[in-house]
């Protein structure tokens, strides 16, 4: 008998249509992968079966668990199924976990709250939970508070909390979304060996295809609230019956057409680059002691050239970007754009902050809401002073802006909100554009894109690079994004470089152990595929 | 934890001394004789001479300062002026009416914010909650002193439950109580409408959060999740606005000291200003000072208690 049954799931918020007809099945010790695009409706599927809906949400069809009917239980009756039979897992485990509680009794509580232990008892099985995801007590004791570990370690506290009680089934959505790759190897190596030990089945939600490759047994896929195909991973990946199947497949290896070029007159150059933060002293008369966060980091980037900056979280990616763009002092070391220092006697010079742009991870944070997205696009063109346009002129720039990255000139009157997170990324991408900057550092600027809208930002990077001969640092935890735009790649690791060279020699021949661990632990559709199932 | 306490202390102690030295310059240094202030226009040369010898202007600056800090640390405040008594006296017996009434006026209004700000917030876009709201704007709108006087004319007047004013002096603690009730409830209630609103605000983005979420996904009811999850990181900027009222509920009972005849410390300021008794001035500004900085030393101290980052920062 399946674990769980879900048949016919409908679920609309306020006369939306979010999920139409959606079924499937989960036995014990199965892996079900559900991947999709964002608003595909894979995670209200997780909050359905739980029933965890936003207010207005009406739901109707099936949901069963072992044999109990689940839709239509009172919240009081689904409250001891919830975190007792089913566990649930979320993408950010930065917000997921109380910060003012410790770990221990985070986990712990769902043992409490159920009854099923307290005090000693309900401390003991937080202990094992800990222990049984990888965080042992001699580091990690019940007394350690979220903000004192990392993320990959968080989420791990997430997981435990979610396994205390054995449930029978597991729900992780985008449980590595958030994670670099090493991190994620190891949590996803952790949940494959919980659903061995435990039997119990889990739902992976993710829109990663290698990731669903690598793990599942069967999986469904969804695209806007309906399951568009289902089936044994070997099965579906194979056959791909459903063109959208197929189109998720092409996407997500998708490489943008580049025509390889020689690059000669060097850009931006950095040289033996240092940053350092001061660690907050204990006691006023203690000696001040530094972090390192970049150790003579040097690296440069010819005219047009694409380069890559791969590295763990906490490596140093962002405040290398941050520093060479002069939004942060080093305290050693030289930046030089186009043989100019980047920053004159009175902060960042001008003429860098224009020949400069970023685009950030987050395109939703980095706007201001209130603005139209005219205004938002056209902010930088106060770095041409005087010469900004004005009037019609500007208003000619924002639409060209706009349709240079896919978008309608029209756009500019509506709000930040009304867009979705490719079409929010392309309006960032519009906004670094319009002042026509010679470099542009990308910090995971495609993290959060979906693959399909991944490869229209990919391509259209690759078309305005050829066009435009604009130069891209590209900051990314994705080696294959890295792989698919770049020309070169530098390999960052605790604030210095380890390895640099043309990307595919990089890829293909690694010479750094760190860079080998990265490519190894990164996973790969293709490679997964065929150690899973012999043939590719 | 103890290296937290000993910056705030050692902060405590700057601002302390900084605080007293803005005092002194500002009453007894910037131009202007502070005797022949005191004494007012007409005096004669030989009295404002006289008052100078008694208030020990003539010694140098330094001389005075420090003894006038050595004298605080031991309680020596000086001789009132126009009392002609020690000041430490005076304040020892208004600081027995005040810091006992702000007290009770900062427990009301908290007793009753915190609830109404979590019912509100829990029933958030409900007509309760709407409500709440209003009241909590005309509680913000009224001027205290108006709603003191209409408690006076409900409570003592008409139904005759309380003393119009006045306060009996602690031997009965019941009656001194009783005296303080009505003054606290007319302090509190603005205090906790603006206290009330702070708690909803603070809630509501509390229950938007994702391990609100994951508390939920534990099993925890709603109700069981926001008592456990929400309520304490609801509160930490409540704490702040706590503290900032406590301050003002010390000092700024002027006028419901006023309404009520109690005898405050507002009520020794605003007498030792109308007769420019600056030894009396500069030694209550001095203790309301000590009050507002230890009171925000002690909501940091709270902070800490309350939330695991500060109190065990990663480095």
């Amino acid at each position: 008998m399946s674990t769980l049954r879900v048949q016919d799931l409908s679920l609309s918020i306020r006369a939306v249509q979010i999920l139409e007809n959606v079924s499937f099945e989960v036995g014990p010790g199965e892996i079900l992968g559900i991947v999709g695009e964002s608003g595909s409706g894979k995670s209200m599927t997780a909050l359905s079966i739980l029933n965890l809906l936003p207010r207005h949400s009406q739901l109707s069809g099936s949901v069963t668990l072992g044999g109990l009917e689940l839709s239509g239980l009172s919240d009081r009756a689904m409250n001891a199924v919830r975190g007792d039979d089913i566990g649930m897992i979320f993408q950010e485990p930065m917000t997921a976990l109380n910060p003012l509680k410790t770990i221990g009794s985070q986990v712990a509580e769902t043992a409490w709250v159920h009854g099923h232990a307290g005090g000693r008892e309900a401390s003991r099985i937080a202990r094992e939970a800990l222990d049984r995801v990888g965080l042992e007590a001699e580091e990690f004791p019940l007394i350690r508070y979220p903000h004192e570990l990392s993320g990959g370690q968080r989420q791990r506290v997430g997981i435990a909390m979610a396994i205390a009680l054995r449930p029978r089934l597991l729900i992780a959505d985008e449980p590595t979304t958030a994670l670099d790759v090493t991190n994620q190897a190891q949590v996803l190596g952790i949940l494959k060996r919980l659903v061995r030990e435990d039997g119990m089945g889990l739902i992976l939600i993710t829109h990663d295809l290698a990731v669903i490759a690598e793990m599942a047994d069967r999986v469904a896929v969804m695209q806007s609230g309906r399951v568009v195909e289902s089936g044994p991973v070997r099965e579906v990946f194979r056959q791909m019956r459903h063109p959208y199947t197929r189109k998720l497949f092409s996407t997500s290896a998708h490489v943008p057409q580049r025509t390889p070029r020689a690059f000669e007159r060097t850009l931006l150059d950095v040289q033996r680059l240092e940053r350092r933060y001061a660690i907050p002293k204990r006691l006023p008369w203690e000696p001040q002691r530094y972090k390192l966060a970049l150790d003579g980091v040097s690296l440069n980037i010819a005219k047009g050239e694409s380069v890559g900056l791969v590295g763990e979280s906490g490596s140093g990616k962002s405040t290398l970007a941050r520093t060479v763009l002069g939004l942060e002092t080093a305290q050693g070391g030289a930046v030089h754009l186009e043989g100019l220092p980047i920053r004159g006697p009175h902060g960042t010079a001008f003429g860098t902050r224009r020949e400069t742009q970023m685009v950030f991870q987050d395109p939703y944070g980095s706007f201001n809401p209130r603005h139209p997205v005219g205004r938002l696009v056209a902010e930088p063109l106060h770095l041409l002073r005087n010469g900004a346009p004005k009037g019609a002129d500007r208003k000619a720039l924002v639409s060209l802006a706009l349709e240079r990255v896919g978008l309608a000139a029209t756009d500019a009157d509506r709000f930040i909100h009304e867009f979705s997170g490719g079409q929010r990324q392309r309006i960032a991408i519009a906004r670094a554009l319009i002042v026509e900057p010679t470099l542009i550092v990308l910090d995971e600027a495609v993290s959060a894109l979906d693959v399909s809208i991944r490869a229209q930002v990919l391509d259209l990077l690759a078309a305005l690079s050829e066009r435009l001969g604009v130069s891209y640092l590209f900051i990314s935890h994705d080696l294959h994004v890295v792989r698919a735009v770049t020309d070169r790649v530098y390999v960052l690791r605790q604030g210095k470089i380890v390895e640099s060279g043309p990307t595919a020699k990089v890829f293909t021949h690694p010479e750094h152990d760190y860079t080998r661990t990265l490519i190894a632990a990164a996973p790969r559709l293709d490679a997964a595929l065929k150690s899973r199932f012999g043939d590719a | 934890m103890a290296v937290f306490v000993l910056k705030r202390l050692a902060s405590l102690l700057a601002s302390l001394l900084f605080a007293s030295l803005a005092i002194f310059l500002v009453l007894e240094v910037l131009p202007g004789d502070p005797a022949a202030f005191m004494l007012g226009l007409n005096a004669a040369p030989d009295t404002v001479a006289a008052l100078r010898e008694q208030l020990g202007l003539t010694a140098p600056l330094p001389q005075r300062y420090f003894g006038w800090l050595a004298g605080m640390t031991v309680g020596d405040f000086g001789i009132s002026y126009t009392y002609r008594v020690p000041v430490s006296d005076l304040i020892g017996a208004r600081v027995q009416v005040s810091v006992p009434l702000a007290a009770y006026a900062l427990t009301l209004s908290t007793l009753i914010a915190i609830p109404v700000g979590a019912i509100a917030a829990s029933a958030r876009n409900t007509p309760l909650d709407a409500g709440i709201m209003g009241m909590t704007q005309l509680g913000v709108a009224l001027p205290n002193f108006w709603f003191a006087m209409l408690l006076v004319l409900v409570f003592s007047v008409g139904l005759r439950w309380f003393s119009a004013g006045g306060f009996p002096g602690w031997d009965d603690p019941f009656a001194a109580m009783r005296a303080l009730t009505l003054p606290a409830v007319a302090l509190a209630l603005p205090q906790a409408a603006i206290l009330a609103r702070v708690m909803r605000s603070s809630l509501l983005d509390t229950l938007d959060q994702e391990y609100m979420r994951t508390a939920r996904a534990k099993g925890l009811s709603q109700g069981q999740a926001l008592r456990r999850h929400a309520l304490r990181n609801a509160l930490i900027p409540v704490l702040t606005i706590m503290g900032l009222q406590f301050s003002f509920l010390l000092a700024g009972a002027i006028i419901i000291e006023n309404v009520f005849f109690l005898p405050g410390l507002g009520r020794l300021v605003f007498q030792a200003i109308s007769a420019r008794d600056l030894v009396v001035v500069r030694s209550v500004v001095m203790l309301l000072v000590f009050a507002v900085v230890t009171v925000n030393f002690l909501v940091d101290f709270t902070y800490a208690l309350v939330d695991p980052r500060l109190r065990r920062p990663v480095s």
